[in-house]
């Protein structure tokens, strides 16, 4: 029996199993959970990995496993929103960019150069301080510097894909431009955007963790990984286990996303665009 | 040539104007009455009037952004509203710190990473490869902070070889301190930016790593590297004369680009490492919403970044005759 092409992409098969298990663990984790997320262990605090406690506990000796695995949940609700609206932009932006080319995509692409022009972290510091935390005003910080990413890249593969024969032939035939746009020249730009929505995942676990971190993120007890790595590092010259598990969770789970995404672009091929002249 | 500084510095123009309409933007993101939300709750009926004056919040938005131009275009980035201190001045005062820690940690991230790509490149598919590609796959995905961490207990609780936090004296001073017989001065200084800059590194290293290999697996496969071999020239002369010197052209603006990204992991790696630049300002802005401490220092990080590309463009241009030409 012959293995199918994606499953031969050892990026894809790794990325992915990262990915299906962390999906799992938070969809699950009410059912996995083996402690509740605040209940405090005062005899067990600061306990390494036991039959108990499997990843260990923190100085409250709350359960690390259970914390971790909602955090997932958090991390990934976070990243789905943020990813979904900032692909959604984006990928307007860059349609409209590309195709209509001109004044708008001269506008467009300045504002998309401007946006690129912020650090990110310093951007989303400054929208999340403005706007207070709580998940919908993070993610709203992380589309806000994440959408560039996908207004290039449409605009890019637009750019080619409007002198192709079967949308030159749509448009001689009568098409409207929003028939050509979205039937067209929309389903031919999925897989750039599907490679960049799995990267920006991991960025978006990244960035929401550093707002945690800093202490921006959603406020504690929620048990955002940033915040676990964050409270850790106040016992990590005794303690350093907290810091280093919760760090690891967000490191996998960023290079699950990142494997991920480099299979697909393997499997999707967007490189063929580029080649196409898509890079102009 | 002229020509084409000349065609970058006006596009500069329009970057600059939408990043400062962007960054007067955040005011108007303020839910409620920006001067109460920014004084917090304990904030009494007149000194919450006091600051809508200074912000001039009872003025239309249009107004404002026009007063918010003309104000930038005096070199007044306005007053703190927590250190009662104009914020030009206290950017002034922590700006080198950071462009310090980014420089050192952008000539770290170009030597790691030219270093390990072309390893890479030169033996592809070997365990070297293997392994600098899947050090580079980790550097990417690790958070700077945690990483930053990490390099702290181990070299400086651990080992206790270098120093946790703080800074020695900024490097321009402790050059000039090194050449007049003082050299234990810049010797304190480097100690105290290796892990910092280290931990900010490595995340660009590794893009660039990945890159430089990219690059130079193209390079070695074109007919001038076969020639230079046919010519009876060694490897090492031909990997580095030859190969590298063409492969390093389109790093050249990905090192641009990520000067940005060293900017924005700087607020984090300043805060593990109590180095006293913009990131620890920023902290300290965003912790207090002091607007316009933090709008200042958006379109100062903006600014620097948008200057820094403006270097490697004209630079770009230099070296390849094309981008000026095309």
């Amino acid at each position: 029996m012959r293995i199918p092409k994606a499953l031969r992409n050892p990026s894809l098969v790794i990325g992915g199993l990262i990915i299906l298990a962390l999906v799992f663990l938070a969809v699950f984790a009410p059912l996995l959970a083996t402690h509740g997320v605040d209940q405090p262990d005062m005899r067990n605090r600061f306990s390494l990995p036991s039959a108990a406690h499997w990843l260990g506990t923190d100085n409250l000796g709350r359960d690390l496993w259970s914390r971790l695995i909602f955090g997932a949940r958090i991390s990934l609700s976070i990243g789905i929103i943020s990813v979904t609206v900032a692909a959604l932009i984006g990928t307007s932006v860059g349609l409209a960019a590309g195709y209509f080319g001109g004044w708008v995509d001269m506008l467009l692409m300045r504002i998309t150069d401007v946006f690129l022009g912020f650090p990110a972290v310093v951007l989303t510091l400054a929208i999340v301080a403005v706007l207070g935390p709580g998940i919908v005003n993070i993610s709203a910080a992380i589309i806000a510097v994440t959408w560039t990413e996908y207004a290039r890249v449409v605009r890019a593969t637009t750019l080619v894909l409007r002198e192709q024969n079967y949308v030159q032939a749509a448009k001689a035939l009568g098409a409207s431009w929003p028939r050509i746009l979205f039937m067209e020249i929309l389903p031919n730009t999925l897989g750039p955007i599907i490679v960049l929505a799995s990267l920006g995942l991991g960025t978006a676990v990244i960035i929401e963790s550093a707002l945690s971190f800093l202490g921006f993120g959603l406020p504690p007890p929620t048990p955002t990984w940033g915040w676990t790595l964050s409270y850790g590092t106040r016992f990590i010259r005794d303690e350093p286990w907290l810091s280093i598990i919760a760090g690891a969770t967000i490191m996998v789970t960023v290079l699950g996303f990142n494997l991920l995404g480099d299979g697909l672009r393997d499997i999707l091929d967007p490189r063929q665009l580029t080649r196409l002249g898509a890079n102009k | 040539m002229l020509a084409y500084v000349i065609r970058r510095l006006l596009l500069l123009i329009p970057m600059a104007v939408g990043m400062i309409v962007v960054t007067f933007g955040l005011l108007l993101l303020v839910p409620g009455d920006p001067a109460a939300v920014l004084l917090g709750p304990e904030a009494s009926p007149e000194m919450i009037a006091n600051l809508r004056r200074t912000l001039g919040l009872d003025d239309p938005w249009y107004i404002r952004l026009g007063a918010y131009f003309w104000q930038l275009l005096h070199g007044d980035l306005g007053r703190s509203i927590f250190q009662s201190a104009p914020v030009s001045e206290i950017i002034g005062g922590r700006i080198g710190a950071t462009i310090e820690l980014a420089v050192v940690a952008l000539l770290l991230a170009t030597l790691i990473g030219v270093t390990l790509g072309v390893l890479a490149a030169v033996r592809q598919g070997s365990l070297i490869d293997t392994a600098t590609m899947l050090l580079a796959q980790l550097g990417v995905s690790m958070p700077v902070y945690w990483l930053g961490l990490l390099l702290m207990l181990a070299f400086a609780v651990q080992l206790n070889w270098l120093p946790a936090i703080g800074r020695g004296a900024p490097m321009p001073e402790a050059i000039i301190a090194a050449l007049s017989g003082r050299p234990q001065v810049l010797w304190d200084s480097i100690l105290h930016i290796l892990l910092p800059a280290l931990a900010l590194a490595a995340n660009s290293a590794a893009i660039i790593s990945r890159l430089v290999r990219t690059s130079m697996l193209e390079v070695l496969r074109e007919d001038f590297v076969r020639t230079a071999y046919a010519k009876g020239l060694r490897r090492p002369r031909v990997v580095v004369r030859h190969a590298l010197r063409n492969a390093l052209l389109p790093v050249l603006s990905v090192i641009g680009l990520r000067f940005g990204a060293l900017l924005g992991g700087a607020v984090l790696v300043e805060m593990i490492f109590a180095w006293p630049g913009l990131g620890q300002l920023t902290f300290s802005a965003v912790s207090q919403r002091d607007l316009p401490l933090i709008q200042g220092i958006v379109l100062t990080f903006a600014l620097i970044f948008a200057l820094v590309n403006l270097v490697v463009d004209l630079l770009y241009a230099l070296v390849d005759p094309r981008v000026r030409l095309g």
